[in-house]
């Protein structure tokens, strides 16, 4: 957590640089002009020299300026923050995995290939699916990744006059952006009282042009589908696939499978439900599972073995795996190379810390914890679908909002100076003022309690004194920001300093 | 806490209807304890043996000298455990420390700005295209046939879904891109962008001529320069330089391990004009309440949270954390490391491609200058003089027929500031011996 007493601003590592600080990391060597005409080199580069006990303080502070789940936490609804367990790290720094080219023949990198096929093989009996591909590079890319597949599979089948992507209000905002940039026409539906999808206005949406129904399930406002059988059917009798956006897999892993519910198409989010960190923003990974009847479409490469004696999950010693290009029915490379394989490995060590009984148990908890939370605010805040929820529910700031004017950002601020992280806020969008907590299972009850109690304070607070929540934060090292003054003069970049008297600041100097 | 949520069993809070329930059981691994997880993890890297292996490979993937700096900082939990800073507050290190990647982004290209990251080299050129299509209303692109093929291939791949035409540039026979059609093929105004690579896939410096870009500018077409090692910009004059209104491009060998091909992080860094039609996100400078400077994810209006089925993209998760390793391996070189780490990577291509084309059979396939890397012709198939290099415990390069049938007799070799005179030595020691192994003049026939 950032001290609340530091709070100068820490100087651009472009600032601090100097002349004669370089770190000594290789031989020198010969000018570059002496091996290249004049013509093909830049003619300077501005970047600053640190010594690297500065540049380990300057980035040992800007960490300490940084919120992550190590910290504190983290109840960032359908973000599933959960503990990310450094025997991971451990597995995906293993030097023959880490160091291993892209380009090595597959005879070379049999190891790598069967911790990739494992993992498909394993996601695809926890998911109910035929088959997964590791090429997309996260979420957003497999569904990008599933709907050329779509485009592919209708165009095979002559029904290329199939357009439209129908997806429920309660959406993340990844689907239609996906949906549209393969030119798809976007159908928003409109969910019911209950915060479901119903059949009944399904059933006007779809048609002779629907291609693909997305849904997530549990929606974001963590309930379950529970219609889901029927969305199914009625999508599958119009002619469209079903594709489920897997952000809310840590739900159900083990106790439920999209590929039960007639979902054709599916994508896992690495980072999310199999505890992979998310860095700040990613490197993520979205694996891609699919149903027999569109393997042919996967993207390329793609893990197949031969001559094995090992069935199910296991890689046995005697297979021989190989990486296949020649696919003729598929929609191509997604990325410049296979998958993100460091995370594949970090995935798989989790699958193996686990098995079958400790997934569906992962699943378990982190229902049970976000069903406690809820439980405890229900006095607090507004429970806008007040039912058993699953890994995660929404709660809402509107009645406390007419009472005292305090918002859900307001809310979230005040979290943030009683060292909480905020939950997720002003998404899912039918809900107003609200946010969404999802505690994840690794969290103790100790630390629910104390989310719990301190969202109490923090309401008492606002309907004693709302100006002592309006004002928050007022512990981080900055407060809150003017975001509009960011977007109306965008600075997205330190320039260098405008030389005083027409000459370029030393370290920028020609080669 | 069963009772305090008014269940009876953990089974039930998960339970769903029967129409749905697990059809099948379900095989994944039996749990292992952590202190034999590492054991299986280990045993199953022990099947690579790629590690023991002399390597020549490149093309789009370099090993490079990494300072252990760079981990102990980037493992630093706060960064590793962290997500998208929604909250700036909470998040000024981050959302600083990424402000400085844009910044490095746009001094390296020479451009005005750059987003926060993409997933890699080949989906930066596909978002690249993406914004040069939406900014000219144009939807074809003419890309050189030495663009990395499988960027080129995900390009395919982006636009088969979004109905676009790629044409190709041919290469010439130096081994840069030939330009002599480009004036009459824009001069149609049907191009969205014209996409060139420097160093090229061939390890060819191959920047747009000069003259060129007066003509691309007329036509109101783009230029897309396309980077795959992105060391060599410390070197090289910038793609702004000679045109570029997009840089597109991996950064990898900014101290982001291998790793079989990920995560690795791509850029794209453009001009102001194109900025809103930047993809992802980007950290801007601001003012919080009190006026102190501050750091928050900006312009969001472009984006798929936002925006939903109008946003410049679908990106949310990006690569933030490989961009941060680069970001930390850029403040560690300096200009000064950055430097050196070029020079020694040039002098080794060079020391490389002296020794091997000395060898009788073995020549420089193009003159043009290059980079880090070069396509060298072997006698007889590429397949086979690589085959037998493994066999001596040396990964060779890569085959170029598995992309240019013209180019089957052709290997490309990567060269960095890790490679030895040793190993140059046992490479060349080893093709020589092809060259004079029993049944070798059957081979060169073929």
């Amino acid at each position: 957590m950032p001290s609340g007493t530091e709070r100068e601003p820490i100087p651009l590592i472009f600032e601090t640089g100097q002349d004669g600080r370089a770190n000594r990391y290789f031989e020198d060597g010969p000018e570059i002009a002496e091996l290249l005409p004049r013509k093909l080199v830049r003619d300077e580069l501005p970047l600053p020299d640190n010594s690297e006990l500065d540049v380990v303080r300057h980035f040992t502070r800007l960490s300490q300026r940084t919120f992550g789940i190590d910290s504190a936490f983290y109840p960032l609804g359908s973000c599933t923050m959960k503990y990310n367990p450094r025997v991971n790290e451990a597995a995906a720094a293993l030097p023959p995995l880490r160091d291993l080219h892209p380009f090595a023949p597959d005879a070379l990198s049999q190891g790598a290939l069967a911790i990739m096929w494992e993992l498909e093989r394993a996601l695809s009996s926890l998911f109910g699916m035929a088959a997964f591909s590791l090429n997309p590079a996260a979420g957003a890319h497999a569904e990008l990744a599933a709907l050329l597949i779509s485009k592919a599979y209708f165009a095979a089948r002559g029904e290329s006059a199939r357009n439209a992507v129908i997806v429920p209000d309660t959406a993340h905002g990844t689907n239609p952006a996906s949906a549209a940039m393969v030119g798809y026409k976007v159908i928003s539906l409109k969910s019911d009282a209950r915060g479901r999808v119903d059949p009944i206005v399904l059933r006007e949406a779809v048609g002779a042009n629907t291609a693909v129904c997305m849904m997530t399930n549990p929606n974001t406002l963590g309930l379950f589908e529970d219609h889901i059988a029927e969305i199914a059917r009625v999508v599958h009798d119009a002619g469209g696939l079903m594709y489920y956006d897997g952000a809310n897999a840590n739900a159900l892993m083990g106790n439920a499978r999209p590929g039960d519910m007639g979902f054709d198409l599916m994508h896992l989010n690495l980072h999310k439900t199999f505890s992979i960190p998310h860095g700040g923003g990613g490197a993520g990974a979205g694996p891609l599972g699919v149903a027999a009847h569109l393997v042919d479409f996967l993207p390329t490469p793609v893990v197949t073995a031969s001559g094995g004696s090992g069935n199910g999950w296991r890689a046995s010693d005697d297979e021989v795996f190989r990486l296949e290009f020649e696919r003729p029915l598929s929609i191509g490379p997604m990325r410049s190379f296979w998958s993100n394989f460091a995370h594949v490995v970090r995935a798989l060590t989790y699958v193996y810390a686990n098995g079958l009984e400790g997934l569906s148990r992962v699943s378990q908890l982190a229902v049970l914890n976000a069903n406690y939370v809820r439980a405890g605010l229900r006095d607090v805040l507004d429970i806008p679908y007040d039912e058993p929820c699953r890994h995660e529910f929404v709660a809402s700031a509107q009645t406390l909002k007419r009472e005292t004017g305090v918002r859900a950002l307001d809310l979230a601020k005040a979290l943030l100076d009683r060292g909480y992280h905020a939950p997720t806020i002003y998404f899912p969008l039918l809900v107003p003022e609200c946010l969404m907590v999802e505690p994840t299972e690794t969290e103790s009850k100790e630390t629910l309690d104390g989310f719990i109690e301190a969202l109490k304070e923090i309401v008492a607070t606002a309907q004693a004194n709302p100006a002592a929540i309006l004002s928050a934060p007022r512990l981080t090292p900055v407060g809150r920001l003017d975001e509009a003054r960011a977007a109306r003069q965008p600075d997205l970049r330190w320039r260098p300093p405008e030389p005083p008297s027409g000459s370029a600041p030393s370290w920028s100097r020609l080669i | 806490m069963l009772r305090a949520v008014g269940a009876g069993s953990l089974e039930e809070l998960v339970h769903v209807p029967d129409a749905v329930a697990v059809r099948a059981p379900i095989s994944v691994p039996p749990a292992l304890a952590e202190s034999q997880l590492l054991d299986r993890m280990t045993a199953l890297a022990g099947r690579n043996s790629a590690q023991e292996y002399t390597s020549f490979l490149g093309a789009g993937a370099y090993r490079h000298y990494v300072p252990p700096v760079i981990a102990a900082l980037s493992m630093r939990g706060e960064f590793l455990t962290s997500y998208t800073p929604y909250q700036a507050e909470v998040s000024q290190g981050y959302l600083q420390a990424i402000y400085e990647w844009q910044t490095y982004v746009a001094l390296l290209t020479g451009l005005d700005v750059a987003n926060a990251s993409v997933y890699d080299g080949a989906t930066a050129l596909a978002e690249g295209a993406i914004m040069a299509v939406n900014a000219t209303g144009r939807r074809k692109m003419l890309v050189s046939r030495a663009v990395h093929p499988n960027y080129r291939a995900v390009l395919q791949t982006y636009a088969d879904g979004m109905e676009l035409r790629i044409d190709e540039l041919a290469y010439s026979s130096d081994g840069r891109t030939d330009f002599s059609g480009l004036a009459e093929a824009v001069g149609g105004k049907g191009y969205a962008a014209v996409v060139v690579q420097s160093p090229n896939f061939f390890g060819t410096i191959d920047p747009l001529p000069r003259d060129l870009a007066a003509t691309l500018r007329a036509s109101g077409t783009l230029l897309i320069s396309v980077t795959a090692e992105a060391l060599a910009l410390a070197a090289l004059a910038t793609p702004a330089s000679w045109g570029a209104d997009i840089a597109v491009g991996e950064g990898q060998s900014f101290g982001v391990a291998v790793a079989y091909g990920g995560p690795h992080v791509g850029f794209i860094a453009t001009t102001n004009e194109h900025l809103r039609r930047i993809p992802g996100r980007l950290v801007g400078k601001t003012l919080d309440k009190e006026g102190r400077d501050a750091y928050v994810l900006t312009l969001q209006a472009r984006e798929q949270h936002i925006r939903r089925e109008k946003a410049t993209s679908n990106i949310c998760t990006n690569q933030a954390h490989c961009a941060l390793t680069a970001t930390i391996y850029l403040a560690a070189l300096g200009r000064t490391g950055l430097n050196a780490c070029a020079s020694l990577n040039l002098r080794r291509a060079h020391e490389l491609v002296k020794r091997v084309g000395a060898l009788q059979g073995f020549e420089r396939r193009f003159g043009a200058h290059f980079f880090n890397e070069v396509v060298v012709r072997v006698p007889g198939r590429a397949a086979d003089v690589l085959t037998y290099l493994e066999g001596c415990k040396i990964l060779g390069g890569v085959d170029l027929g598995r992309w240019y049938p013209e180019l089957r007799d052709c290997v490309l070799m990567a060269a960095t500031e890790l490679t030895t005179q040793a190993q140059i030595a046992r490479l060349v020691a080893a093709l020589s011996e092809f060259t004079t192994r029993p049944g070798a003049r059957v081979a060169v026939r073929d």
